[in-house]
């Protein structure tokens, strides 16, 4: 468009400008139309460029000239290589997994009446500053399945499949109970039918003891059963242990397992408020007894996400939850330009819709695809924010990425401006070659 | 039963069964993917309702009770915590600045972009072309490369920890995208009216008042948006170039390293933080997307 224009000036724009005095007037307004954002630029933008460059090779103070020695921090520290490390992470993961995401969007939302509420609730995040979103996913990633919604939601699904034990914690009160790998403890002695089982337990925690609990009373023998007693073997002053005794009370709800010689389970029984327990016809041979590992299991505890271990694909997660909504818009857009006479085409000539998707619409929409992915690389590079919202200050080394790296190198306690400087003249040069693909996108619209 | 339902058809008019059966098939095909959609909206909405319903909860209950529980037998929401940061000195002031930040930092680099982008579009100078390329580079410069010898320049010239040295800032570093995006579009509008008007001899600054501003208001609008959704939403240069002056960002972030100690005031003060913007973007939702796509794709 701008080739149209210079068709129509006159050939003098050609001539040097001192040939005309109305070309100075005309240079001079422009001049003065560019020179607020000259300031600007040069203030703000160039000169802390150049100075940042040049400070990059100076110490602490910036007194001492050190040559590269920053820059060879940068590559030895393990702060800043851990920092390095996870900033090809995120590079690795974020940028296709955003691109990805957003195109399964776009296509799915391509042919829904309520597209438009589903792209407005995804899109949302992206008006949001990634601090307040990091503030957010903390709340949501507390350890605490009490608090922190993703683990509750978890142990919900957890919890179906093996419930928490009545008991979280009990130890044999003699030598008769063992303790089994699986966590079940057992009796040493094997029974048969008509004999009596006796399972003391200690240290149990007094606010563990159901309140419907009742003394125990030690059971009577049966002939052709096994009867039993699981209780709390303890009482104030100590007792005997083994015993059935005065104010001890009996277990309900514990499982017990009945075992036979070859330590196939044959029955299980649930103990009764008195913490009795009852196995009817049981058939001759010997048994063992004993109190199942279920019993014990602990209660969900939750996922540490905030954890050494986890913090950097959390704020990953994060980060996909803010961008994916970006990726998603812009792909539709793309998408709604596709040609439709090249998918009817395809598909009169006998195209699947899987061939038609990956054949005509993903090579179509190559170029978009590819905006999304290089704006999320650049984001990428430069993530701060979110990470210092969504990572305590314990982990913050673990999460550590070049631009917080920096920030904490120059700002956050360390005062160090020379090496401040090293880390973000390096985070400068990795954005640089983009600046090459957006330059030559750029002219190529002009159509220089 | 195929043979009962085949019995039925025919019964029929055959036009209208067709079209209503390939209506529910059509459905029937279609609803995992509703279901699909359903269930990641909602994914996506959880967070933000999370935050909400946390900053609902009073003080002794926070910490104990995750917010999906809060309407439970007796409701446990109240407005208290809303109120306490509205008399709460530091998140007031806090807010405050941010408005006053968010709103400088926008019209002024508005502003600035607007009479940059006219000279690159309409205005004839040498090396126009390359200058305009020279801009666009700057777009990609991190503002990391700046923090440094700004902070020192505002110490020394005594503007440290103002809003003012914040404003500048913003304005600075929204040019480049500012003026990229104001360029591209006001060198669409129809070169015949500004040629007429200047055959009838306005002056430059006259046709920019009163004939590319006005026309060139969408885009304006657009950038409007984004320039204030930065700013407001900035948190590393305000952590870096002041101390005193605390927007909302920073107010938060320095009440973080407490974090669960004091959810009661982040969790409301995030939400405001939040829902400004989110307002911003669901009056102005069009002019949003198309700035995007003005921006992104090309």
């Amino acid at each position: 468009m701008s080739g149209a224009s210079a068709t129509a000036e006159p050939p003098v724009r050609e001539a040097p400008p001192s040939a005309e005095p109305g070309k100075w007037r005309q240079y001079a307004i422009a001049a003065a139309f560019l020179a607020p954002a000259a300031f600007f630029l040069g203030v703000w933008i160039i000169y802390p460029m150049i100075k940042t460059i040049i400070r990059s090779f100076y110490g602490r103070d910036g007194s001492d000239f050190v040559g590269i020695d920053n820059y060879r921090t940068l590559f030895s520290s393990d702060t800043l290589v851990r920092a390095i490390e996870n900033n090809a992470i995120w590079v690795i993961v974020v940028p296709a997994a955003v691109t990805a995401l957003g195109l399964l969007y776009a296509v799915l939302t391509e042919r829904i009446r309520w597209a438009v509420a589903f792209k407005t609730v995804v899109f949302m995040p992206m008006a949001v500053s990634a601090f307040a979103a990091g503030v957010t996913w903390r709340i949501m990633y507390q350890q605490e399945p009490d608090r922190g919604a993703i683990n509750a939601g978890i142990g919900a699904v957890k919890g179906v499949f093996s419930p928490t034990g009545v008991l979280s914690e009990a130890a044999p009160s003699s030598d008769a109970l063992e303790q089994q790998p699986s966590g079940a403890l057992t009796l040493a002695q094997p029974l048969q039918a008509g004999d009596v089982a006796l399972l003391g337990l200690t240290r149990i925690r007094s606010e563990e003891v159901p309140e419907i609990a009742q003394q125990a009373v030690e059971p009577e023998s049966k002939p052709g059963e096994i009867t039993g007693v699981v209780w709390r073997d303890f009482k104030p002053g100590g007792g005997t242990p083994g015993k059935v005794e005065q104010e001890e009370l009996g277990l309900p709800g514990v499982t017990v397992e009945l075992r036979d010689s070859n330590g196939e389970a044959v029955e299980t029984a649930k103990t009764a408020d008195d913490g009795s327990f009852t196995f009817r016809d049981v058939s001759q041979g010997d048994y063992t007894v004993g109190i199942g590992a279920s019993t014990f299991a602990q209660p969900f505890g939750g996922v540490s996400w905030l954890g050494s271990k986890l913090i950097t694909p959390s704020i990953i997660i994060s980060y996909i939850w803010i961008w994916a909504g970006f990726a998603m818009v812009v792909i539709a857009a793309g998408l709604a330009a596709i040609s439709r006479e090249t998918l009817e085409a395809a598909r009169t000539d006998g195209a699947t819709e899987w061939q038609v998707f990956w054949r005509v619409t993903v090579p179509q929409l190559w170029p978009v695809l590819t905006v999304v992915f290089i704006t999320l690389l650049i984001n990428v590079l430069k993530v701060f924010d979110i990470v210092l919202a969504v990572a305590p200050q314990s982990v913050q080394d673990d999460a550590n990425v070049i631009a917080l790296a920096m920030w904490r190198t120059s700002f956050g306690g360390v005062s160090d401006f020379g090496l401040g400087s090293a880390i973000a003249v390096f985070l400068f040069l990795l954005v640089l070659p983009i600046l090459a693909i957006q330059i030559r996108r750029f002219r190529r619209e002009q159509g220089a | 039963m195929t043979a009962a339902t085949a019995e039925a058809e025919a019964a029929r008019p055959p036009v209208v069964e067709e079209r209503t059966a390939t209506k529910v098939l059509r459905w029937l095909g279609k609803a995992p993917i509703h279901i699909l959609l359903v269930f990641l909206g909602l994914l996506w909405l959880v967070p933000t309702i999370g935050l909400f319903l946390t900053s609902l909860f009073a003080p002794e209950d926070v910490n104990n009770i995750g917010w999906w529980k809060i309407f439970t037998k007796p409701s446990l929401a109240t407005f208290q915590n809303y109120q306490d940061i509205y008399h709460n000195e530091s998140i007031r002031s806090a807010i405050v600045t941010t408005i006053i930040i968010s709103i400088c930092g926008t019209a002024l680099p508005i502003l600035v972009a607007s009479l940059a982008g006219y000279a690159f579009a309409w205005l004839e100078f040498p090396g126009r072309d390359w200058i305009f390329l020279g801009v666009i580079a700057l777009l990609v410069v991190p503002l990391q490369m700046a923090l440094i010898p700004i902070f020192s320049l505002y110490s020394k010239v005594g503007i440290f920890d103002t809003k003012l040295s914040l404003i500048l800032f913003h304005t600075a570093f929204g040019l480049p995208f500012a003026i990229f995006l104001l360029r591209n579009f006001f060198i669409g509008i129809p070169k015949e009216l500004l040629e007429a008007a200047r055959i009838d001899g306005a002056s430059e600054l006259r046709i920019f008042v009163r004939l590319i501003l006005p026309l060139g208001l969408p885009a304006i609008a657009s950038l409007a948006i984004f320039q204030f959704l930065w700013t407001w939403n900035d948190l590393i240069v305000a952590l870096s170039l002041a101390r005193d002056t605390q927007p909302i960002t920073v107010a938060i972030f320095s009440q973080l390293r407490q974090f669960g100690a004091n959810l009661e005031l982040i969790a409301p003060a995030a939400f405001v933080s939040l829902a400004i913007p989110l307002a911003v973007f669901f009056a102005f939702q069009r002019y949003f997307v198309q700035g995007l796509l003005a921006g992104s794709v090309k």
